[in-house]
């Protein structure tokens, strides 16, 4: 097993590497709520196809993953007024924001646009504030 | 072929979040936790994920600079400017939500299939969310015509 933080800069330039190809190619951002989010609206057709097999290739990649590399688990929370909380703050919050972690993150913030590292600094803070609320208090 | 660039991207770009383990909400909230610094139990994981993500993103932002279009057609999107409040509450919002279960949008699709029924709650929250924010979008659209 690798280090945490080499699969974590692997992985990290992987992510870079496919919002990379989405723009280079297909002139599009890899933001993941916005892409998840037109879904929901009208759009061109070959427009929605486009965003609805990146959202299957996401959906994928664990198959792909467990193929070459085995079993994977990971440790989530149970509690379900928990997880519904957190998925409609994350979904309406990154509509309204126009975007989350990757889209801001990964790449707004890797282009110095001040709209997304406003966005970064903003959602880095407020999740920081809950994690110590829920864990400290 | 834009179909399946889409695809890949997609794959590669989840690849990433399971090999990076950022797909696991618990290594998330262990980041995001600063408190645990003094003791040494912070994990600092996400710094190198995001970097390492940064640097790939911004080179190929210094090359999408030189180009008009992109290599299967469309225009490069131009960044948008403006700091309203849209951004910053929305944004503010998102922060919440995810320091309350470690789980942003990518990693929510990836991991509905190693994360069991809880991953599928969240996802399905998610998009509930995000319908509720097409509602309030509408309402202040009618709200600002009227």
């Amino acid at each position: 097993m690798n280090p945490d933080w080499i699969n974590g800069l692997v992985g990290g330039a992987l992510i870079g590497a496919a919002a990379a190809l989405l723009l280079l190619a297909n002139g599009r951002i890899a933001g993941i709520s916005g892409i998840l989010g037109g879904l929901l609206e009208p759009s061109p057709r070959d427009v929605w196809v486009e965003r609805a097999l990146f959202v299957l290739g996401l959906a994928a990649a664990p198959l792909v993953y467990m193929t070459l590399f085995g079993p994977k688990s990971i440790e989530i929370a149970r509690d379900p007024a928990l997880l519904a909380a957190g998925g409609l703050l994350v979904g309406f919050g990154s509509r309204l924001g126009s975007g989350c972690t990757s889209g801001h993150g990964v790449c707004g913030a890797a282009r110095l646009s001040a709209r997304s590292i406003a966005a970064l600094c903003t959602f880095m803070t407020t999740a920081v504030i809950t994690v110590w609320l829920v864990r400290h208090f | 072929m834009r179909k399946l660039v889409s695809f890949l991207s997609g794959l590669i770009f989840g690849l990433g979040l399971m090999i990076s383990d950022m797909v696991n909400p618990a290594r998330v909230l262990a980041f995001l936790d600063l408190a645990a610094i003094p003791a040494g139990a912070w994990d600092p994981t996400l710094i190198f994920v995001m970097g390492g993500a940064m640097i790939v993103s911004a080179a190929a932002w210094a090359v999408a600079a030189r180009r008009r279009e992109a290599a299967l057609g469309g225009p490069i999107p131009a960044p948008r400017q403006g700091i309203d409040w849209r951004l910053l509450t929305g944004s503010a919002i998102f922060g919440v939500g995810w320091g309350l279960v470690g789980i942003c949008p990518g990693p929510a699709i990836v991991g509905m299939a190693v994360g069991g029924a809880p991953s599928l709650l969240f996802v399905a929250a998610m998009i509930a969310g995000m319908i509720v924010y097409r509602l309030f979008d509408a309402a202040l659209a009618r709200r600002a015509a009227a």
